[in-house]
C-alpha cells in the first residue's frame, strides 16, 4: 500500500508542482497571480485527448500541438487579461480579469468538449497497472525535466537572464533597454507550455476533464503559497509533499477527509507564515 | 430624496409583477430577491470592503442545509429555521472571512474558493444528515406564503429590509471605513480604524444575510442537493456586485436583477450564461471599472471650475480644535531603527512640545519620515521608546494613535479617490462615532446624531482648510495641492493633540505654501503640537518654534530657526551657502 500511496502521491504532487511553476513563471514576469494556471493544466489534458484520440494524430505531433495550444492560451491571457490591468497593479484588478478569463476557458471547454471526463491516450504503454505504471512516473519525469530546463534557461542563456532581470527589478530592466513587453509575452507563452505539460503528463491519471482546471488551480496554488511566490524549489517540494499527504489521507481516511485536511493545513500554515515558508517578508508600506 | 427614485421604481415594478405575469415569473422574481438578500450582504464585503470573497456560495449552502435539516428532521418552524440558518451563516462568515486579515487579494480569494469546495464535498459525503447526493426537501411554507406569489412577496420583503439596512450601513461611518480600508488602508489605520473589528462585524452581517438567503433558497428550490450550490452561482453573485459597481447599493441591485433575468429572456443562452457573465466581468474590468453605478453618477460629470484657489481660514481653527486635552509632549529616547544594515535612525532623542511647531529637516535618507513613522506606529524601533507624556507609544500599532490624539498626513496623499471630499474628511473622525453597527444598520437616533455631528465637524474642517466648495466632489477629481489640504482637514477633524505633517508643501505653489504656513501656525496656537517634515527651508524657518536637523539618522543640530541658520555644519551639509 505504501508503494501505491507514494506512486500516486508523487504523480499528482508533480502535477501540482508543475502548475505551481506555471504560477511562478507568470508571477515573475508580471507580478500577477493568474487564475488561468490551473486551466492551462486542464487544457493540456483536453487538447492532448483532442489531438490524439479524436483527431487521430500520432503521439509526438499531438504532444507538440497540445503544448503549442497551451502556449497560445498563455499568450492570449497576457494580451487580454494581464497587460490592460498592469498599470493598476495596486488595485488588484488582475484577480478579476484573470478569474474572468479562466472562467471563460473553463465554460468554453465544458460546452465544446464535454462535461464528463474523457479518456486520455496511453502514451508509451510501459508498466501496465502496478505502482510503476507510466501514469505515475510520467508527471515526475515531466516535472524534473521542466525544472532542469528552466535552470538551464535561467542560468545559461541570455534570454533566461533577461527573464530573471525582469523578475528582479522591472523598472531597472526597462531602463537598461530590455524589451519588457516581449519578454513578458514570452514568459506567459512559456508558462502556458509548462502548464500544458503538467496536464499532458498527468493526463492518464486525471483524464481530459474540464473541471480539472479549478482543482489544479487550487492544489497548484497551495505549494506556491506554502513555498513562497516565485520560488520554484519551494513549489516542487511543496507540491510533492502535498501530493503524498493528500494521497495518504485519501487511502487512510477517505476523499472528503483528505480534502478537509489539506484545506485546514493550508489555511493554518498561511496564517502563520503569509509570505510562505521559504519566502521573504513584504516590503515597506509607508 | 432624488437618490431614492431608482429604488422606488424598482419597488413599484416588483410589486406590479403579480398583476401581469404568470406563476413562472413568481419563481424567477423570488429567485432574484433571494439572491439579492445574499448579494446585498456580500456587497459590503466585496464592493465596500474590497475583499475578494469569490466563494460566498458556501454560506448559502450552509444556511440552506441548516434550515432544511432543522425543518425536515426536527420539525422546526420555517422562520426559526431561517434564523438558525442565518446564525450558522454568520459564524461561518467569520471563519471564512477572517483569513482576510492576514492574506491579501488572490490568497484570500483562493481560501474562500477552497472553503466553498470543502462545504460541497462535506454535504455530499455526510449522507446521514444531508441526504448526500439524493438531497433533502427544503422547508415548506404555510399560508399565506405557500403560493408562488405569496412566497415571492415574502422574499421581496426580506430583500427590501436588507436593501434598507445595507444602504444605512453603506452611508454610515462603517461603510466609509470599509471603503477606506479598501482604497487607503494605511491612512485608515492612522485614523484609528481597526480593520480586524470592522471586518469581523461585516463578515458576521454578511454571513447572516447569506445564511437567511440560504433558507429562503431551500424553500424556493423545494428540494436541495449539493449540485444546486455550484461555483457558477458563487461567481454570479460576485460578478453582480462588480458589474453594479464598487461602493454602491443601487448598482449591485440592478446587477443582480439583470444577471438573474438574463438567462430567462434569452433561453438559447442558458448553457452559455456563465461564459457570458465571465465575459461581462472581463469587459467591466477592462472598460468600465466603475460599473453601472459610475454610469448613473451624473453629479460627478459636471465640470469643475478650472481656476480654483484654496483659501484656508486660520481664524476658524481654534473653534474646530477646541479641545480640553491635557498638554503633553511627545518624546523619543535613544530610538534606533535599522533596515537590514542601514541604520535609518541611529540613537535619536527628540522632544516635540505641545502647542509648538517643530521642524524636522535634513538631506534625503537622513531619517525624517522614518522618525515620523516611528511616532505614528508604522515602524517598531529596535531600541529606545517613544512617549506621549509618560505613556509609551505601542510599537507597530498605528491604529492606536488616533485615540491618543496623534494625527498625520502622508508624503503622497492617501485619500479615497472614489469617495467624496466630505466623506474623506469624515474618515478622520471615525473613532468619535458612538453608534454601534446595529444602530447604524437600523438608523437609530444615536446613529443619526453621530452623522449630524460628524458631518458638521467635517464641514468645519473643510472650511478651515478652504475647500468647503468641493465637499461633494469625488476626491479623485481634485488637484494634487487640494488633496494635500484634504489630508490636513482629515487630520484636524479628529481634534488631534499632535499633527504630524510629512512634506505638506511638496508640489504646492508659492502662494499656497504661504497660506499653508499661516494655517499650521494657527493650528499650533490653538494648542495642537505640529511636527513638520519639510524640504522648503523658507517655510521651516518662517513658522517653526524649534528645528531639529538630521543627518544619517542622527541629530546634527537642534535649536531655534535663527540658531540653525547660523550653524556651520548644517549650512555646509544641507542648506548650502
Amino acid at each position: 500500500m505504501l508503494a501505491a500511496i507514494l506512486a500516486a502521491g508523487f504523480a499528482v504532487g508533480a502535477t501540482y508542482a508543475l502548475i505551481g511553476v506555471t504560477y511562478n513563471i507568470m508571477f515573475s514576469a508580471s507580478r500577477v497571480m493568474s487564475f488561468t494556471a490551473g486551466q492551462l493544466g486542464m487544457a493540456g489534458g483536453v487538447l492532448g485527448a483532442l489531438f490524439i484520440n479524436r483527431l487521430g494524430l500520432p503521439i509526438l505531433p499531438g504532444f507538440i500541438l497540445a503544448l503549442a495550444g497551451c502556449a497560445l492560451i498563455g499568450l492570449v491571457t497576457e494580451i487580454v487579461a494581464v497587460r490592460p490591468v498592469l498599470k493598476a497593479l495596486d488595485q488588484h484588478l488582475y484577480v478579476l480579469s484573470t478569474l474572468a478569463f479562466a472562467l471563460m476557458i473553463q465554460t468554453f471547454t465544458a460546452i465544446e468538449w464535454s462535461t464528463e471526463p474523457q479518456p486520455f491516450p496511453r502514451l508509451l504503454g510501459i508498466g501496465e497497472g502496478g505502482p510503476l505504471d507510466e501514469k505515475f512516473w510520467l508527471p515526475v519525469v515531466a516535472c524534473a525535466a521542466t525544472i532542469i530546463g528552466l535552470e538551464l534557461l535561467y542560468r545559461r542563456t541570455l534570454v533566461g537572464r533577461a527573464f530573471l532581470a525582469i523578475a528582479e527589478d522591472n523598472f531597472a530592466a526597462r531602463a537598461l533597454g530590455l524589451p519588457e513587453r516581449n519578454l513578458r509575452m514570452a514568459s506567459f507563452a512559456l508558462a502556458g507550455a509548462v502548464g500544458g505539460l503538467a496536464g499532458f503528463a498527468g493526463g492518464e491519471l486525471l483524464l481530459a476533464f474540464f473541471a480539472n482546471g479549478a482543482t489544479l488551480n487550487f492544489f497548484g496554488f497551495v505549494p506556491v503559497a506554502l513555498g513562497g511566490l516565485g520560488n520554484n524549489r519551494g513549489a516542487v517540494i511543496g507540491g510533492l509533499a502535498l501530493g503524498v499527504f493528500q494521497q495518504a489521507a485519501n487511502f487512510l481516511m477517505g476523499g472528503v477527509v483528505a480534502g478537509v485536511a489539506v484545506f485546514v493545513v493550508f489555511i493554518i500554515v498561511l496564517l502563520v507564515a503569509p509570505q510562505g515558508l521559504f519566502g521573504a517578508p513584504a516590503a515597506r508600506r509607508v | 430624496m432624488r437618490a431614492l427614485i431608482p429604488y422606488a421604481l424598482i419597488a413599484v415594478a416588483a410589486l406590479a409583477l403579480p398583476l401581469f405575469a404568470n406563476d413562472y415569473w413568481a419563481v424567477i422574481g423570488a429567485r432574484a430577491a433571494v439572491y439579492w438578500v445574499l448579494v446585498a450582504g456580500l456587497n459590503l464585503v466585496v464592493g465596500y470592503g474590497g475583499q475578494l470573497a469569490i466563494g460566498w456560495v458556501a454560506l448559502l449552502t450552509l444556511g440552506s442545509y441548516t434550515a432544511a435539516i432543522l425543518v425536515a428532521r426536527l420539525d422546526l418552524d420555517p422562520f426559526l429555521a431561517y434564523a438558525a440558518g442565518g446564525i450558522v451563516g454568520a459564524l461561518a462568515g467569520v471563519v471564512v472571512g477572517l483569513p482576510a486579515l492576514r492574506l491579501r487579494t488572490f490568497y484570500f480569494a483562493m481560501t474562500t474558493l477552497g472553503f466553498a469546495t470543502i462545504v460541497t464535498q462535506v454535504a455530499l459525503a455526510w449522507q446521514s444528515v444531508t441526504g448526500g447526493g439524493i438531497g433533502l426537501p427544503g422547508p415548506a411554507m404555510s399560508p399565506p406564503f405557500d403560493s408562488a406569489w405569496g412566497f415571492y412577496l415574502l422574499c421581496l420583503g426580506f430583500a427590501a429590509v436588507v436593501t434598507w439596512m445595507t444602504a444605512n450601513v453603506g452611508s454610515s461611518r462603517y461603510g466609509r471605513s470599509l471603503v477606506a480600508i479598501r482604497d487607503a488602508e494605511v491612512a485608515a489605520e492612522a485614523t484609528g480604524i481597526s480593520k480586524a473589528r470592522l471586518l469581523t462585524i461585516v463578515f458576521l452581517f454578511s454571513g447572516f444575510t447569506a445564511g437567511v438567503a440560504g433558507g429562503l433558497f431551500a424553500t424556493l428550490q423545494s428540494y436541495i442537493t449539493p449540485e444546486a450550490f455550484s461555483f457558477d452561482l458563487s461567481v454570479t453573485f460576485f460578478i453582480a456586485i462588480l458589474v453594479g459597481g464598487r461602493g454602491s447599493i443601487l448598482g449591485p441591485l440592478i446587477g443582480t436583477i439583470l444577471l438573474t433575468l438574463l438567462p430567462e429572456v434569452a433561453a438559447p443562452l442558458v448553457a452559455w450564461s456563465t461564459f457570458l457573465y465571465a465575459a461581462l466581468l472581463l469587459a467591466i474590468v477592462l472598460l468600465m471599472p466603475g460599473g453601472i453605478a459610475a454610469l448613473l453618477d451624473f453629479r460627478n460629470r459636471k465640470p469643475l471650475e478650472s481656476h480654483r484657489s484654496i483659501l484656508p481660514q486660520p481664524d476658524r481653527v481654534r473653534a474646530l480644535l477646541d479641545h480640553g486635552q491635557v498638554r503633553e509632549n511627545i518624546t523619543l529616547r535613544n530610538v534606533v531603527l535599522a533596515f537590514g544594515g542601514v541604520r535609518a535612525i541611529d540613537g535619536l532623542d527628540i522632544t516635540i512640545r505641545a502647542g509648538a511647531v517643530h521642524g524636522l529637516i535634513g538631506p534625503n535618507g537622513s531619517g525624517k519620515t522614518t522618525t515620523l513613522n516611528v511616532i505614528s506606529g508604522y515602524y517598531a524601533p529596535q531600541e529606545g521608546e517613544a512617549f506621549l507624556g509618560t505613556r509609551v507609544l505601542p510599537h507597530g500599532a498605528p491604529q492606536t494613535r488616533s485615540a491618543m490624539g496623534i494625527a498625520r498626513t502622508f508624503q503622497t496623499p492617501r485619500v479615497i479617490g472614489e469617495a467624496s471630499v466630505l466623506q474623506n474628511v469624515m474618515i478622520g473622525a471615525t473613532i468619535d462615532g458612538r453608534a454601534s453597527f446595529v444602530e447604524a444598520a437600523l438608523t437609530l437616533p444615536r446613529h443619526r446624531s453621530d452623522e449630524k455631528r460628524l458631518t458638521a465637524r467635517a464641514m468645519d474642517a473643510l472650511s478651515v482648510v478652504g475647500l468647503s466648495s468641493l465637499a461633494g466632489v469625488r476626491a479623485d477629481r481634485l488637484q494634487h495641492s487640494e488633496l494635500r489640504f484634504v489630508e490636513i482637514a482629515r487630520a484636524l477633524v479628529g481634534r488631534p493633540a499632535f499633527l504630524l505633517l510629512d512634506e505638506p508643501a511638496a508640489g504646492l505653489s508659492t502662494d499656497e505654501i504661504k497660506r499653508l504656513g499661516t494655517l499650521i501656525k494657527a493650528v499650533a496656537e490653538a494648542g495642537t503640537g505640529v511636527l513638520l517634515v519639510e524640504h522648503h527651508a523658507d517655510l521651516i524657518f518662517d513658522i517653526c518654534d524649534e528645528v531639529t536637523v538630521l543627518n544619517l539618522g542622527k541629530e546634527l543640530a537642534a535649536g531655534t530657526p535663527a540658531e540653525i541658520r547660523a550653524h556651520k555644519e548644517v549650512v555646509s551639509a544641507y542648506l548650502g551657502a
